[in-house]
């Protein structure tokens, strides 16, 4: 080969491999373009406000109303119930593991636990309805068979190993002549890990508690399977609800044809749904980045 | 000094209370289904059509189904993710347009599954006419896996060291002939590890497929792209959500097999980094 036609390999080459990585644009793009559109379709014949700020959600109904506020309760509660299990939990194994636990603990114990990650959420979905569930029901008086508190804390069980293994990293990378410096002034370990490391540590922690929430959020087939798929309007952790994407999902199993406002409803849904963890991994992302500017 | 030493010791036990508690959750996830699905696990069930009769019922269709999509997944996903992450990592450098690329592809890898089943039903199903077919749910899981392959990918190049690329241009070979010939075949390994790691998390997926309407019963083996066709962890789903506590064996039966797939790959892809890990 000459020089010349080599240099023309060379450039188709990597013209070939940018349109691969602008490709991925083009799937963002995919997103928000079919979101938008089935969205605006659905905001022609439902007033935003009622959407956003109506508290009945029936569309499946003859009497059809569109406030979404009881998916976004049903989502946030679920959510909520998994973030107070994941976040203290998480938090609490990666001082053990960073601060207190041997060397050969710490490589034993971090791949187990993310093989929680790792197990299809229709799995925890079964774990939740059929073992869980029953077994909250022995200690929780009311509890119903379709619930929040059940698939909230399986849930907290799915992002553990995301919030202990990111913020683990976070520790990890704190140098350690601030844990020196901790000692040297007689700090106990306890002192210096709560009180030097996960301070040093706090953008990153908080990027993996964010990116949790996001994956909490988005997550669907628990509580799809376990909360119960009735939108209600509630606080209380034990009773049927139904979740953002939840009602995705139920809409998807029915036979609703394209173009009615019924299957609109999921686009909008998802529109809101997209919005949310968008942001929740704007956020996270920003903070991860400002962490590693801190100690780079 | 009393009150120091105890609060130390008191972290540390809690530390390893909740971590324990962890593990046993695991431990009860995996006993529990192993002890509810081990009777219905037999050469009958996984040679089966599904049926009406909780005791005939198999999962032939649904893990015929899972691994024809995700084989068709994989040949979408890989080619395009590698060939990405190559740009990115080797000819991007640190222009607005790499920068850019690269922030939407972190992003992507945040967005939630079920939204993937949207723009599947939305772009695949619906404009493309592909209806619920084979090669509409492997389209939507290979857009799925693409980003999980790119950073991957990515990562397993960063590895690489940069005296390789350089003693390569040093002997007058071009960009891509190092990139091809140098840089790829060392950072194989950890490429493939990423790449399995990805494909068994959409072997997983159940929500995304639902949404763009793959069916829950299927007494039929997919025969082309264009078939209809349903996959283990919506068989699965299911069967959770019937009633009678002899689907619910069947489920836990499905899900012993589908956990006994993930486990084979997984261990694949640690042997795989295993070995990488020697190499360099």
């Amino acid at each position: 080969m000459n020089a010349r036609s080599r240099r023309v390999v060379e450039f188709i080459i990597e013209r070939a491999l940018f349109l691969c990585a602008s490709g991925t644009i083009l799937v963002t793009a995919g997103i928000i373009l079919v979101l938008l559109w089935e969205t605006l379709g659905f905001l022609r014949e439902v007033p935003i406000t009622e959407f956003l700020f109506g508290t009945v959600w029936t569309p499946l109904f003859y009497d059809k109303h569109f406030g979404v506020l009881p998916l976004v309760t049903g989502t946030l509660l679920a959510s909520a119930i998994a973030m107070a299990v994941a976040i203290p939990s998480g938090l609490i194994i990666a001082i053990y593991l960073n601060e207190y636990a041997a060397e050969p603990v710490r490589r034993t114990v971090r791949p187990v636990l993310e093989v929680l990650a790792g197990i299809p959420t229709v799995v925890y979905g079964y774990f939740a309805l059929l073992f869980v569930t029953p077994l909250l029901q022995a200690i929780v008086p009311g509890l119903a068979g379709f619930n929040a508190l059940s698939p909230g804390i399986v849930m907290g069980i799915m992002i553990l190993p995301l919030v202990s293994s990111l913020s683990e990293d976070a520790m990890r990378a704190v140098p350690n002549g601030l844990r020196e410096g901790a000692y040297a002034l007689g700090g106990t370990r306890m002192q210096t890990s709560l009180r030097v490391v996960v301070p040093a540590a706090f953008s990153g922690i908080s990027a993996a508690v964010i990116l949790a929430m996001s994956r909490a959020i988005g997550e669907t087939m628990i509580v799809l399977i376990a909360a119960g798929q009735q939108p209600r309007l509630t606080l209380d952790p034990r009773v049927p609800i139904e979740t953002m994407t939840a009602y995705i999902v139920q809409v998807s199993l029915g036979d609703t044809p394209a173009g009615t406002l019924e299957y609109r409803t999921i686009f909008a849904v998802g529109m809101l749904l997209f919005i949310c963890t968008f942001a929740l991994n704007l956020i996270s992302n920003w903070l991860r980045e400002r962490f590693r500017e801190e100690y780079a | 000094m009393w009150a120091k030493r105890f609060g130390d010791r008191l972290l540390a036990s809690f530390g390893f209370l909740v971590t324990l508690l962890a593990l046993i959750a695991l431990g009860a996830l995996i006993y529990d289904v192993v002890r509810d699905g081990m009777a219905r696990l037999s050469w009958d069930f996984i040679t089966s059509y599904p049926s009406r009769r909780a005791e005939e019922a198999g999962i032939l269709a649904a893990l015929a189904g899972s691994m024809f999509v995700i084989s068709l997944t994989a040949l979408m996903a890989v080619p395009v993710g590698i060939a990405s992450a190559i740009y990115l990592e080797e000819y991007g450098g640190r222009g607005r347009i790499s920068r850019l690329i690269e922030i939407n592809i972190s992003n992507l890898a945040g967005v939630p599954s079920i939204i993937y089943g949207l723009l599947g039903l939305g772009l695949f199903v619906r404009l493309m006419g592909m209806d619920r077919s084979v090669l509409a749910g492997a389209s939507t899981l290979a857009l799925l896996a693409l980003p999980v392959i790119v950073l991957a990918t990515r990562e397993a190049l960063r590895a690489v060291p940069k005296s390789l690329r350089e003693a390569s241009y040093a002997l007058g070979a071009t960009k891509w002939q190092t990139t091809w010939h140098q840089v790829l075949p060392a950072a194989l390994p950890g490429v493939l590890t990423g790449v399995i790691l990805a494909l068994s998390r959409s072997i997983g997926e159940t929500a995304p497929l639902i949404t763009i309407g793959a069916l829950t019963y299927v007494p039929f083996m997919p025969n082309s792209i264009w078939s209809p066709f349903t996959v283990l962890p919506i068989q699965i789903f299911n069967w959770v959500s019937r009633p009678q506590a002899a689907f619910a064996e069947n489920a836990a039966a499905g899900i012993v097999v589908l956990l006994g797939f993930l486990i084979v790959m997984n261990a694949a892809a640690i042997a795989l980094r295993d070995r990488f890990q020697r190499h360099l």
